[in-house]
């Protein structure tokens, strides 16, 4: 077993909303991911995913606030420090965040060389350019960016490339983590596949030392990530490894979302789709009992008052729900 | 019938009557210089009761070509042809009655109702294009609960309340509930199922194949996604540059592909079964 | 909608805005209710009586006095009439008489009457005082002796037979009179202006007027903005072509010169409100067109315009039910700040004597103008131009607040 570079306990972070409502988008997560490998998260549009990877920087800005928690990188727990120091010393060196638009919030009026400087200036003021552009150069190179892009404008550079260089250039000093938020989501196939593969080569050398990766593309997940984890409404539902969860999924959540997934393969035009009906229930109001009850076709009473633990089974591998996976299992077995 | 085992029958279409069919259309905009060429001179025959996937990228001039399907935009050159005939919609009246024969679902359910209508009026619209604005109101009520029941919606509780109001799927449904109405020839699809939650895009995607084999309508279905047009439908037309580069039965096109880039889409997807081969691509390609 | 309004109201700005805004409404339909009569009528003989409340002299000495003895009311009268210059007359006196004035304050009247009182002798003589000088003293000292006797004023009438003054009453120093049993009070909150007019209702009338000349120069420059922008946004091509080549020509002359030019080729006497609100309306459309025809374009692709094509709807529906309630909160926007302009642009025409005619109705514009003409800021008449350009910056900065509160609630990246 490595050794743990991003722990988060028990963490609940809210929106307040302009009516002064509270909404409790991340509701008790934890998890933890170990060096050298990476977790993927998936849900549908506003499960809370993106609001986790944002609560996971410990850089709040509102409507989003804290509630409880620990987020720890490499030992160091960062949800108690104040948000200036946060900025100054986790983002960037300790954690680097990757969102989706990220390649739109470049600045058109600056070369790209500028963005490594002001990277690296946050953390080492002192650190000179000419320095600034030979390591940066030289990551350049590694990862198959030309280094002529350092001195182009963000407007000259196509989709995919500009998505590599945003995330060359967050990744200057190293992180321990890396949370990328749908990084590909708005690009087409083969630039798609070119960021992953420079964000595979960015583990695989090391220079990042794990990876939180958000995507709704399940193909996408299962070939990206070590580890995946579904969630819904504010909580983690069910943890596993990319295989198991894909081939073998036992909440009754994931295993509707596992069962949409759809692929240019032969053999898939025969697989039934299976369709979810209803909404995810209003954050502002989280139901007593279970979050999924309210639209799962297995749900009892009990379901809807109990506190739904999460188990643990086969050693690695978490779910929330009463049933038993041996039940769940036979029950997936008759459809 | 469940939405696989009318997927998995792959018909011929070959002998059906034509419903919609394109010599040479072009779309080209600007001029001089700045000219861009968006639809490139392509051919295409759908026929009646056919399920048609149009598979490009965005660029590829998808939405383009759904736009000049539709009458809503002119070909610069070239002609649709409207079962069999030359398509006329040089006036208001003409195209009215075209809109009768090929109606739409958009990509963006939020963007897709005038949000200061409520559902009501937008379901009696299309009772009143087809003909039925003296029917009694029991009548409409009666037709609008049936579309409804359709697309599993319950009008009573619909009615009076305002398309915002619903969720995404909920909305692409009611869409459908409006083509159930309608009753046109085509239906064209305009990536219905992209921004709803992979949850919902089953039963959107069973919708559509209801309303072909209930009502025997041509659907065409506009579409980025290349696994989603596989599992569909049952001809697909690759798109690239504004050409066709390759269309056929789904099972020829996507298990044999023949053109260059219809290979390098289906190798670029990421898939579950097969290993995704990362090294296809090359870093250094500035791309 | 309902959701909409709650919103708005919700806007800490607008409700701000509102509130003055109607407050001022408030005041103008208000007022004349209980102060009618001409709002331009010359109550005053002289200009610029200061404000406050004015008592007929004539009916006070007719009402039913009430004598008081109030402690004070000498010590005050003393005060206030002994002048400064009698002051330092007293205490030059002081001085030649050889008294210690080491701890006497000038200011403090009892101190220096009971120092009179006691040392002053008309028969002191100071060596090389000149025989005027004694004199002045000595009716220095007659007046100070006046205002502390008894004294009563003695009202006379003129016998009609005798042709003689004949006493018909006196007024003590004690006698009071009820303000309420006299006749004739006239309250003037701002004063008289230039031509002796009450101020407070003629600003309170000129606001209607410029609020007049506001709405009207925002309804005809908003109309003419939003059709034009409509018909070039919707239909484009070559109409879209012509509306926007005539929209940029009167874009790059600035609409002010424009405005001056068209109003000094109306004589004055064809001036009225009315006509100074419709020119106004007719300067300033042009960045309304261009601002709607911009949404339209970007309105015009959206789904449900294409929706609404393919149900058949002319083109006359689609613009009204799909476009025009999309843009009709920006409208509403472009609309107050027409207003607000419009009233600014008023007072700016009528400070060059280009308002409106001036014989008719005030406007804050032509009040502004009559106090510049008459030296109200030289003559230290304060009141007279003070509380219009008040007004004229509460009416702007009010719809302007207004403006930005709906801003922030229909633009959401504004929000905080």
């Amino acid at each position: 077993m490595g050794k743990v570079m991003l722990e988060v306990r028990n963490l609940k972070t809210k929106y307040i909303t302009r009516f002064h409502e509270d909404v409790y988008a991340v509701d008790g997560v934890s998890f933890s991911i170990e060096e050298g490998k990476s977790l993927g998260i998936a849900g549908e549009s506003g499960c809370g995913k993106s609001t986790l990877a944002l609560s996971m920087m410990g850089y709040y800005f509102p409507p989003l606030h804290y509630i409880s928690g620990d987020i720890i990188i490499d030992g160091t727990n960062i949800s108690g420090l104040k948000p200036d120091d946060v900025r100054k010393t986790i983002l960037g060196s300790e954690i680097a965040y990757i969102p989706q638009a990220a390649m739109n919030a470049l600045n058109p009026t600056q070369k790209i060389i500028r963005f490594m400087e002001d990277v690296v200036h946050a953390h080492d003021p002192k650190k000179d350019k000419k320095s600034i552009r030979e390591m940066a150069e030289a990551r350049f190179a590694e990862l198959g960016l030309p280094p002529s892009v350092l001195d182009k404008h963000a407007v000259e550079l196509s989709g995919g490339m500009k998505q590599r260089t945003v995330i060359a250039v967050s990744t200057i000093l190293n992180p321990k983590v890396l949370i990328a938020d749908e990084p590909s989501s708005a690009l087409d196939v083969t630039s798609q596949k070119m960021v992953i593969k420079m964000m595979r080569e960015l583990m695989e050398k090391g220079y990042i030392k794990s990876m939180l990766f958000i995507t709704h593309e399940l193909p996408l997940l299962y070939n990206v990530t070590d580890d995946i984890m579904v969630m819904y409404a504010g909580q983690i539902v069910e943890k596993g490894s990319a295989k198991e969860m894909v081939f073998d999924p036992v909440h009754p959540y994931s295993h509707g979302l596992m069962n949409s997934i759809l692929v240019p393969e032969e053999g898939t035009r025969g697989n039934k789709l299976t369709a979810i009906p209803g909404t995810p229930p209003n954050l502002k109001r989280p139901p007593d009992g279970c979050r999924f009850a309210e639209r799962c076709k297995y749900a009892t009473a009990d379901c809807r008052y109990t506190n739904i633990p999460e188990k643990t089974f086969d050693d690695k591998r978490m779910y929330r729900c009463l049933m038993g996976v041996d039940e769940l299992k036979e029950v997936y077995g008759r459809e | 019938m469940a939405v696989s085992e009318k997927a998995m029958e792959q018909k011929d279409f070959t002998n059906k009557p034509l419903c919609l069919s394109g010599r040479g259309v072009t779309k080209v905009f600007g001029m001089g210089d700045k000219k861009t060429v968006a639809v490139d001179h392509v051919d295409f025959d759908f026929h009646e009761g056919e399920f048609v996937s149009i598979v490009g990228e965005s660029g590829s001039g998808k939405t383009t070509l759904s736009k000049m399907l539709l009458g809503l935009s002119n070909a610069t050159e070239g002609e649709i042809l409207f079962q069999g005939k030359p398509r006329d919609i040089s006036n208001g009246k003409k195209k009215k009655e075209y809109w009768k024969g090929i109606q739409a679902i958009f990509q963006d359910p939020f963007s897709s109702f005038n949000t200061f209508h409520k559902i009501d009026s937008v379901l009696l619209d299309c009772i009143n294009m087809r003909g039925g604005k003296n029917l009694s109101k029991e009548e409409k009520t009666a037709m609008m609960t049936e579309a409804c029941s359709f697309v599993n919606l319950k009008f009573a509780e619909l009615t009076n309340k305002y398309p915002f109001e619903l969720s995404g799927g909920q909305m692409q449904r009611l869409m459908i509930a409006r083509i159930f109405l309608m009753k046109p020839k085509i239906l064209l699809a305009d990536e219905p199922t992209s921004m709803v939650d992979a949850c919902s895009r089953a039963t959107i995607l069973d919708m559509l194949l209801n309303l072909r084999d209930e009502i025997g309508m041509t659907v065409i279905f506009i579409t980025h996604d290349i696994g989603l047009a596989y599992y569909i439908s049952d001809t697909v037309y690759i798109m690239e540059h504004g050409k066709f580069v390759e269309y056929g039965k789904a099972d020829e096109v996507i298990l044999e592909p023949k053109a260059a880039y219809t290979k390098r889409l289906i190798s670029d997807v990421p898939k579950i079964h097969e290993e995704w081969d990362l090294s296809t691509v090359d870093l250094l390609t500035e791309k | 909608m309902k959701n909409t309004l709650r919103q708005v109201f919700h806007s800490p700005k607008f409700v701000g805005g509102f509130v003055i805004f109607a407050a001022i409404l408030l005041l103008m339909i208000i007022y004349p209710l209980i102060n009618p009569g001409d709002p331009l009528e010359m109550i005053g003989v002289n200009t610029f009586a200061k404000p406050g409340t004015y008592v007929s002299l004539y009916d006070a000495t007719k009402a039913k006095y009430e004598p008081m003895r109030l402690a004070d009311a000498e010590d005050k009268r003393l005060d206030a009439y002994l002048s400064a210059e009698d002051r330092v007359a007293m205490v030059e006196w002081f001085d030649l008489a050889g008294i210690d004035i080491s701890n006497l304050d000038i200011e403090d009247t009892d101190a220096l009457m009971d120092m009179w009182n006691d040392n002053y002798d008309p028969a002191f003589k100071v060596k090389g005082m000149t025989k005027a000088k004694v004199n002045y003293f000595r009716r220095l000292d007659n007046s100070i002796q006046q205002l502390q006797s008894a004294d009563v004023i003695v009202l006379a009438d003129t016998n009609e037979e005798t042709g003689e003054l004949e006493e018909t009453g006196q007024v003590s120093k004690t006698d009071y009179v009820n303000v309420n049993s006299v006749v004739n009070v006239k309250f003037l909150p701002l004063g008289t202006d230039n031509f002796g007019r009450d101020v407070f209702k003629e600003l309170v009338s000129a606001i209607g007027t410029s609020m007049l000349i506001g709405l009207l120069a925002g309804s005809v420059a908003t109309l003419i903005g939003l059709t034009l922008g409509l018909l070039a946004g919707y239909v484009g091509g070559v109409v879209d072509d012509i509306i926007m080549f005539v929209t940029n020509v009167f874009t790059v002359i600035p609409s002010f010169v424009l405005l001056i030019l068209i109003t000094y080729s109306i004589s004055q006497d064809q001036r009225g409100a009315a006509v100074v609100g419709g020119v106004i309306g007719l300067t300033s459309w042009t960045w309304t067109t261009r601002s709607v025809r911009s949404q339209v374009i970007s309105l015009r692709n959206r789904d449900h315009v294409n929706l609404s094509k393919l149900s058949g709807h002319s083109l006359v529906r689609i613009v009204l039910t799909d476009i025009l309630p999309y843009i009709a909160s920006y409208v509403v926007m472009a609309f107050i700040l027409q207003v607000s302009s419009g009233i600014l642009a008023e007072a700016q025409l009528s400070m060059l004597g280009l308002g409106p005619k001036m014989t008719e109705v005030p406007t804050l514009g032509l009040m502004m103008n009559w106090a510049m003409l008459y030296s109200a800021h030289t003559n230290g008449s304060w009141w007279a131009y003070f509380p219009v350009i008040l007004t004229i910056a509460l009416i702007s900065f009010s719809l302007n607040l207004m403006n930005t509160g709906l801003d922030q609630v229909f633009n959401p990246t504004l929000r905080d």
